[in-house]
């Protein structure tokens, strides 16, 4: 096929997929039903391995259709279905429109060591050791966590400027959401990231997928053998050059009549911007630039540093100050183990799975889930961990479990899961308000969804809480209830493996109906 | 008349308008003297939340005795919890839904419902059937999720709550009326209209760790008081208060109790609980402190059984 009809499937078909992305990642009020998103993750490349190799069912087989669709037509996925190569072409748009210079590509040479490289330590590593390299470099998760730790906060900044003013008209259809920021040293990876592939994006098309992305080398591998290629008509080409550049991934080098198929994406620009109808998409028979550096690229990287640096430094503005008790509590809280969300099992398996796409952080709605930063150690960094401090964990949902694209974190029902325990509530008698002021309180208690935590006498008409360790299921209230501070005195501590809690027994009360006033 | 003209004279005219609407109280040109209810309290026995609530505002003398026509009024039920309305922990959809019925009735311009909730908002609002009935009656159901809903307020004479952080709408209503549940406490023994307030401020964790009794009582002070009090006593959690484990923790009492006296409600609320007023600590501060009459014997109740 020869017409530029092609393109324009690409880039309608690759707008909605975008755009489905961008509105999942950013839905702060989990208004998108689960399996739509899980529809859409299936055929993500890198969780649909994982979560195949876990499960072992041909219904997480995604990948499968995408190594065919290789098979048969070459590196699509990456124009296609990969958000975060959607979203660099989106960004080279905005670059060409910035410079003449940064939309004319032209044909380079491959970083074919350094490609193959990074490809060949990511699978040693994952298959060695674990997914961590995997969860830096796979191009969902980064493009996940863009939308997460960039994106969603002022989307919800906007939300809340908008359902301020419709405030003031009284119209409450849109609510203030308080803007949670992350602990500042998982901005990191997601920082250095951005700017890498922004800047890349914006002056050189596609080199981050045909220089640094494991899935773009690997599908690169696999389309050696593919079907369709791209192909020219030599007798038609007058050798303009036009269709190499434009195109974003510099693989057409067209005084040899020669296209890179291990790089190249399968956009079509080049179709259609051929004037003489001489490169076409069709089954095959089937083979460079100096570098200056100028001042707009600095500015464009110092401006992204300073625009990234500026909204962490918003998001943690936008935290609530506490109240504070009167007294200091004393005794620290003694964690051994953190806590891991619902539906991972154990925290060894659960750090094995996940690949810190941030999809769960999204969803949860009462912002639990937060990216951990030293609790499951370096190398689950951005891995979501139950924050009992920001929030607790809601008995009646079970959204994180539903929408995992790795199978991290299994499915729960329910009913299974409210009888999951995370972890146990420990006590600090010490830390309590009821010791401590000799006052009631009870705050604990009161948040306690199964009783485990409950209220016996203490001195005078003074009760103070005890835990049922037994029924708890660690969902967190508790400890986020508790007014003590800096120390808690009630909390979490995790299980390395979690475990079924009791169900609590409950008896009917002796209060019968009353027929009479009793007063 | 020139365009320039025709716009400042507007402008000006608008101003004077919204100056004059803003200085408040413009169906007080039309003040009169509410009716005086008949009763300090009636309780009612034996029906469904919304035809008790029927009798017992009828021997009121009517919404009308507490709701002035064009008036914006503010509903505060208890929907703290993410629990469905059978089980007790939130106060029964039926009811709200009749009261808001009655203030429209009565001229009400504006109906508000919300409560600052433990759970999470959205589920609290939705399981608890409360926003549905309330929009359904034409209320408007706000949020009280985010401290930027919230304003300072200073409570005079409060011994451990003298500053607090109230609900804007609280503020900018001229009627409060108080629609709490009446259920079991874990601390407190007993959550009624008064414990009903920490749904109204935002900071209730300085409470919980400042002597949570004396500031229930201390936060009855603040002038915004309730015109009137309806105390659901249908569905009553006896155990495991507030928020409940399962249905074995209610007592199906099918009662309901209306007073313009909250300290008295909350006296008549622990019997009905079946725990000695005393023991409920912020019920004797507050009557010590004037805030109310918990001595039942001295006030004019009317019992009507259904």
């Amino acid at each position: 096929m020869s017409s530029s009809l092609l393109r324009r499937i690409r880039i309608v078909f690759s707008t909605l997929v975008f755009i489905f992305f961008v509105l999942v990642l950013v839905d702060f009020k989990s208004l998108i039903p689960t399996n739509y998103i899980n529809a859409l993750m299936f055929l993500q490349f890198v969780p649909s391995v994982l979560k195949f190799y876990d499960l072992k069912v041909l219904a997480a087989g995604g990948f499968l259709v995408i190594i065919l669709l290789t098979l048969i037509t070459g590196r699509t996925y990456c124009s296609f279905l990969c958000p975060l190569g959607i979203g660099q072409d989106l960004n080279s748009r905005i670059g060409g429109r910035i410079k003449k210079k940064f939309r004319r590509y032209g044909f380079k040479r491959p970083f074919t060591i350094l490609r193959y490289t990074i490809l060949a330590i990511t699978l040693i590593v994952t298959l060695v050791w674990g997914v961590y390299m995997i969860t830096v470099l796979d191009p969902y998760s980064i493009f996940a966590r863009f939308m997460t730790y960039f994106a969603r906060p002022v989307i919800i900044m906007i939300n809340n400027f908008l359902a301020g003013i419709l405030g003031k008209f009284d119209i409450y259809t849109l609510s203030n959401v308080p803007v949670k920021g992350f602990p500042l040293i998982v901005y990191s990876i997601p920082v250095a990231f951005f700017i890498l592939i922004g800047a890349l994006s914006l002056t050189k098309g596609r080199l981050y997928c045909n220089m640094i992305c494991p899935v773009g080398t690997f599908l690169g591998l696999i389309s050696k053998i593919s079907l369709f290629r791209i192909k020219f008509k030599e007798a038609a080409c007058t050798r303009c050059g036009r269709c190499a550049v434009r195109c974003k991934s510099s693989c057409i080098d067209f005084l040899k009549f020669d296209v890179d198929i291990t790089r190249c994406i399968s956009c079509f620009n080049c179709i259609h911007t051929c004037q003489d109808k001489a490169i076409s998409f069709g089954i095959v028979n089937i083979k460079k630039k100096p570098h200056v550096t100028d001042e707009n690229k600095r500015k464009v990287i110092i401006g992204s540093l300073l625009l990234l640096f500026g909204l962490t430094r918003v998001a943690k503005g936008q935290e609530k100050t506490v109240p504070k008790p009167k007294k200091d509590s004393t005794v620290k809280e003694n964690r051994t183990c953190p806590v891991c969300p619902p539906g991972g099992v154990s925290i060894e398996d659960f750090n094995k799975d996940c690949i810190a796409c941030s999809l769960c952080i999204n969803i949860c709605p009462n912002s639990v889930l937060q990216p951990a930063y030293k609790q499951y150690g370096i190398a689950g960094i951005m891995q979501p961990v139950m924050d009992y401090h920001k929030s607790f964990c809601t008995y009646n949902c079970t959204k994180c479990t539903e929408i995992c694209p790795t199978n991290a974190l299994h499915p729960l029902l329910l009913e299974a899961k409210k009888l999951t325990q995370l972890g146990k509530a420990k006590f600090i008698k010490d830390n309590c308000i009821v010791k401590t002021e000799k006052t009631a309180c009870g705050a604990c208690s009161e948040a306690c969804p199964t009783k485990a935590c409950h209220m016996i006498p203490y001195e005078g008409n003074l009760v103070i809480p005890e835990v049922k360790e037994d029924i708890c299921i660690g969902c967190g209230h508790c400890e986020f209830a508790c007014p003590a501070s800096p120390y808690k005195s009630i909390f979490v501590d995790g299980n390395p493996v979690h475990v079924a809690a009791k169900k609590p027994e409950n008896v009917q009360s002796e209060i019968k109906t009353p027929v009479e006033f009793p007063f | 008349m020139k365009r320039r003209d025709f716009l400042k004279t507007s402008i000006g005219g608008g101003m004077a308008a919204g100056v004059a609407l803003k200085m408040g109280g413009f169906g007080k040109l039309w003040y009169s003297a509410p009716p005086v209810a008949k009763y300090d309290m009636v309780a009612v026995m034996g029906g469904n939340p919304d035809a008790m609530f029927d009798l017992g505002i009828q021997e009121l003398g009517g919404m009308g005795t507490f709701v002035q026509k064009g008036q914006k009024v503010l509903i505060k039920p208890n929907i703290g919890w993410d629990v469905i309305p059978d089980l007790g922990a939130n106060t029964n959809p039926l009811l709200v839904k009749r009261i808001i019925e009655h203030c429209f009735k009565a001229g009400a311009k504006e109906v508000y419902v919300f409560d600052h909730t433990c759970d999470n908002w959205v589920n609290c609002y939705n399981n608890s059937g409360i926003e549905k009935a309330a929009k359904s009656a034409g209320a408007k159901v706000v949020p009280a999720n985010s401290e930027s809903y919230y304003h300072q307020i200073e409570i005079p004479g409060g011994i451990k709550l003298q500053k607090a952080k109230v609900h804007q709408l609280l503020l900018e209503t001229d009627v409060f009326i108080n629609v709490p549940v009446l259920k079991d406490h874990n601390s407190t023994r007993m959550t009624c209209c008064l414990k009903n307030t920490m749904g109204i401020v935002w900071d209730r964790g300085y409470w919980h760790s400042n002597d949570l009794n004396q500031c229930i009582a201390d936060y009855a002070l603040y002038e915004k008081k309730p015109a009137l009090n309806v105390i659901d006593c249908y569905n009553v959690m006896v155990k495991h208060g507030p928020q409940g484990v399962s249905k074995e923790d209610i007592v199906f009492m099918k009662s309901q109790i209306l007073t313009s006296d909250w300290v008295a409600g909350d006296a008549a609320a622990a019997k009905m609980l079946g725990v000695a007023v005393e023991k409920i600590e912020y019920i004797p501060i507050a009557h010590k402190m004037g805030l109310g009459n918990m001595n039942l014997d001295a006030l004019n109740i009317k019992r009507i059984k259904m």
